[in-house]
């Protein structure tokens, strides 16, 4: 139970409804369920605290393509680590609709699979293993390899870039 | 050939020292078995049968003398002294030992081979036709494509964990010999009416219980825009593709439920939106990759070769041997020799380690250093001298390689089955073995000519049987193997599904229905005909009398 | 009343073995602990299934055998496989030895 964000341990700030039942206060800061978000948009819109939407398997998250700019934050839950569907959520998120707060993986989140969501966009990771533990993993899983052959939005450079970049060097030196 | 940069072996190193502790700490019970048996099932490590098995990824089918050499190497050292080739043009181990699996990665590393994505809901290792840059009737190879797919799927972040598991298949000739239209994406390289070289896309094939020949998605696709397309229908799989039910959670299945139109309208309003970014390659990178597969340094020579020519007059083996297994090579004077992994009464696909290293030696004596695996569970050296094949026959026959059945009934292609595999319901080396025997006879497989046997011990059919001419899948009926029989499948660029002909029979029974079938398409085969084709012309009746009769 | 035996693979070198009356496991089919009748089976498959086995062997499970002279002998052919080695290769696997 640690949220690990930008190479610290960050606290929970938010509380996360169910799609029905009762909203706690107004000022509380909350994850609502995307079918809820689309239902009662306007009256979750006008409350005081901060507002998240969460993402389950089979969510388009092109649906929230008008309120980017009103969510500070987005989870993405995987109920299973063998569901990638939320990686291809990320990448959608990120890289095409230009989300820019936080990506929070959600759900069975483990080590072996940390690279990849932080390469989807993700920034942040609710595991289930308490604090050190938790933040060693994540630094564990993100420097376990330093080639990449992709292109995503995760700034990282790929061989190929390296590669050209080595190429034209070369072309210059012997020029 | 491509070889590795620093980049690329950085990461294979990267992989093997991961695993590496992955193995100690499920050794040392920091993990559970549960949580190790994805990890070590992304590095090609099943548990069978036996004992373990590692599954090594031959990229694109394609090895260098060295590579070969290793894979022997390997057998001798962390196995029994053997390995099988499988239809997926990769090579399995049947007895390495967990905590040696580390060691021989890493030996693999050191030839630039790995184990990565050869199992899980990943994308698998790209394969091609065996001929590539030496078949006569190619428009272009196709292996710089493969490379670029290879490196494109290799880790890809998104696509790790999809619905399950993703075949790619590649042809870069008219005459698919890589069952292009039985995998999630074939792509057949054609040109289009402005000349330019690019590919059909098909998705959907498969085998497996729900076989499926696929569907063209796009008749055209650049090759600079080649990769983004790709990634758009993963994308679209990995979003849609069902994952209630693993059974229907192949690509396949999403094309035959929504239809290949809707598919066709996800992927192209997928890649609308990518088509221009990152993933387009360039014409001065992708010509850098079609250098790295430059062709050897060939000799200018004259087609024909006097002596080659006279040991076939002399030398009748020799001259079958050359009937059947050497193939016409696009340059002048050279030829694409196959080597049979199908020797009479033998396991297909099987290589022991010295044969291994004999082949490895005998292609850097006459091949350029160059050997081919292909589906069908042969090798091949794509470059020899016609002046060179006479001595490389006599080479390869002294170590029992030099049969001369490529294409025949008795290179059949078969999967383990329950002698090794975990998932079998019957055996399938054995019935392979005793229609091998049961047709031995050169001068008689010669006369039936073309006809694929192709055998699966359980219904995933990794045997391909669906689409073997006949196709033989080995089930389970109250404790007792029997064998139910396909007919008029066919792997090719006319691909289809075999049909079932009938009950199926005891494994006493099966040899002898194959015989009556054999003997009832040479009773009523038009000239030229091979067996496939008579089957197309007259259907399923006359053979499913012989059969059954009045049964 | 069928009798069973517990079998699974060896964690470090995959080999096939079975669960015997001390608790150990061993290659030999003829070693193992058979029982009789459903509680006694499931017992045995209880004992093999323990957390701390979990570094011994993997993926236990239940086959039928049948008692032929003094050997054991399990009434699935894939089991009978699993005893012996590949039907294919004799010189391969337990039946090698
Ligand atoms: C020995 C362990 C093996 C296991 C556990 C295994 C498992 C499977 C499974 C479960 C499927 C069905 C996939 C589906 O329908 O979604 C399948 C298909 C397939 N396997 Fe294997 N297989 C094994 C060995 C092999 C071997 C030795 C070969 C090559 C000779 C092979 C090549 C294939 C091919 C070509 C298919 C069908 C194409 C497809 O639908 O993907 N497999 N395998
Ligand atoms: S077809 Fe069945 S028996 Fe044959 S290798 Fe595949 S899973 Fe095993």
């Amino acid at each position: 139970m640690a949220i690990v964000k930008n190479d610290s341990l960050i606290e929970q700030e938010w509380i996360t409804v169910d799609a029905e039942g009762d909203l706690p206060s107004s000022d509380e800061n909350l994850i609502v369920p995307l079918e809820r978000f689309k239902e009662e948009r306007d009256s979750l819109l006008g409350r005081n605290g901060g507002l998240g939407v969460q993402l389950n398997p089979g969510d388009a998250p092109e649906d929230l393509a008008d309120d980017l700019d009103r969510l500070s934050i987005i989870t993405v839950n995987f109920p299973a680590y063998t569901d990638g569907r939320g990686y291809s959520y990320g990448r959608v998120l990120r890289e095409r609709m230009g989300f820019t707060g936080e990506l929070r993986a959600v759900g069975d989140v483990l080590r072996d699979q940390i690279l990849y969501m932080h390469r989807c966009g993700f920034d942040s990771y609710d595991l289930k293993v308490e604090g050190e533990v938790a933040l060693n993993k994540v630094r564990a899983a993100l420097k376990e390899m330093s080639v990449y052959y992709q292109p995503t939005g995760d700034g990282r450079v790929t061989a190929q870039s390296l590669r050209e970049r080595r190429r034209a060097a070369l072309g210059q030196k012997a020029s | 050939m491509y070889r590795y940069d620093d980049f690329d072996r950085q990461l294979v190193h990267e992989r093997t020292e991961q695993f590496r502790e992955q193995v100690k700490r499920r050794l040392a019970g920091d993990i559970t078995e549960e949580q190790f048996r994805p990890l070590r099932l992304m590095n090609g490590v099943y548990l069978q049968l036996h004992a373990y098995m590692l599954r090594v990824a031959v990229p694109y089918g394609t090895l260098r003398a060295d590579q070969l050499r290793q894979l022997g190497m390997i057998a001798r050292v962390y196995d029994k002294g053997y390995g099988h080739f499988t239809t997926r043009q990769n090579i399995q181990y049947n007895w390495p030992k967990l905590d040696e699996i580390p060691d021989a990665l890493l030996d693999l590393a050191k030839v630039e081979m790995h184990a990565i994505q050869t199992s899980g809901n990943c994308i698998r290792n790209t394969t091609t036709d065996q001929y590539a840059g030496a078949a006569a009737d190619e428009i272009e190879d196709p292996r710089p494509y493969c490379e670029l797919i290879r490196q494109w799927s290799t880790f890809h972040p998104e696509f790790t964990y999809l619905p399950r598991k993703f075949k790619i298949a590649v042809t870069g000739s008219p005459n698919d010999r890589a069952a292009v239209k039985v995998h999630d994406i074939g792509l057949r390289m054609h040109q289009n009416d402005a000349g330019e070289t690019g590919f059909e896309v098909i998705v959907g094939g498969g085998l497996g219980r729900t076989p499926f020949v696929g569907k063209t998605i796009r008749d055209f696709i650049g090759k600079n825009d080649l990769f983004s397309y790709l990634e758009a229908i993963l994308r679209v799989y990995n979003r849609f593709g069902r994952r209630d039910n693993k059974y229907k959670a192949r690509i396949k299945i999403l094309v035959h439920e929504e239809g290949i139109d809707k598919i066709r309208e996800l992927v192209e309003e997928e890649w609308s939106q990518i088509k221009d970014g990152s993933l387009r390659v360039d014409d001065a990178e992708i010509a850098h990759y079609i250098e790295q597969f430059a062709p050897p340094a060939f000799e200018t020579l004259a087609d024909d070769d006097a002596d080659f020519e006279r040991h076939k007059s002399e030398n009748r083996r020799f001259a079958n041997w050359v009937r059947s297994n050497v193939i016409e090579h696009k340059q002048p004077g050279y030829a694409i020799a196959n080597v049979s992994l199908k020797p009479i009464g033998g396991i297909p696909g099987d290589a022991t380690d010295t044969q291994m290293e004999l082949v490895a030696d005998l292609s850097e004596k006459y091949s350029f250093g160059d050997v081919r695996v292909t589906h069908e569970q042969n090798l091949v050296l794509p470059h020899v001298k016609k002046a060179d094949l006479f001595a490389l026959w006599t080479a390869l026959d002294a170590d029992n390689l030099g049969t001369a059945n490529l294409g025949y009934v008795t290179d059949i292609i078969s999967c383990p089955g329950l002698d090794y595999c975990a998932l079998a319901t019957a055996r399938s080396i054995p019935l392979s073995q005793r229609i091998s025997e049961r047709f031995s006879d050169l001068d008689r497989q010669h006369d039936i000519g073309e006809l694929k046997i192709k055998i699966s011990g359980c219904i995933n059919a990794c045997g391909h049987h669906h689409v073997g001419h006949i196709g033989i899948l080995g089930l389970d009926k109250r404790g007792k193997e029997f064998y139910q029989i396909t007919l008029g499948g066919d792997a090719s660029q006319d691909a289809s599904i075999g049909k079932i002909a009938g009950a199926g029979f005891s494994e006493a029974e099966v040899v002898d229905a194959i015989e009556s079938l054999v003997t009832k398409y040479i009773d009523i085969r038009d000239g030229g005909e091979r067996f496939i084709d008579t089957y197309r012309r007259v259907g399923m009746d006359p053979f499913k009398e012989v059969l059954y009769g009045d049964r | 009343m069928s009798l069973q035996v517990v079998t699974a693979n060896r964690l470090d070198d995959g080999l096939v073995v079975f669960l015997t009356s001390d608790g150990s496991w061993s290659e030999n089919i003829n070693d193992a602990r058979t029982a009789e009748g459903k509680e006694a089976a499931d017992a045995l498959l209880a004992e093999a299934s323990a957390p701390e086995l979990d570094i011994v062997i993997v993926g236990p499970y239940l086959i039928d055998v049948e008692q032929q002279g003094s050997d054991l002998m399990p009434t699935k052919y894939r089991e009978v496989l699993r005893t012996k080695g590949p039907s294919v290769r004799e010189d391969l696997g337990y039946q090698a030895v």
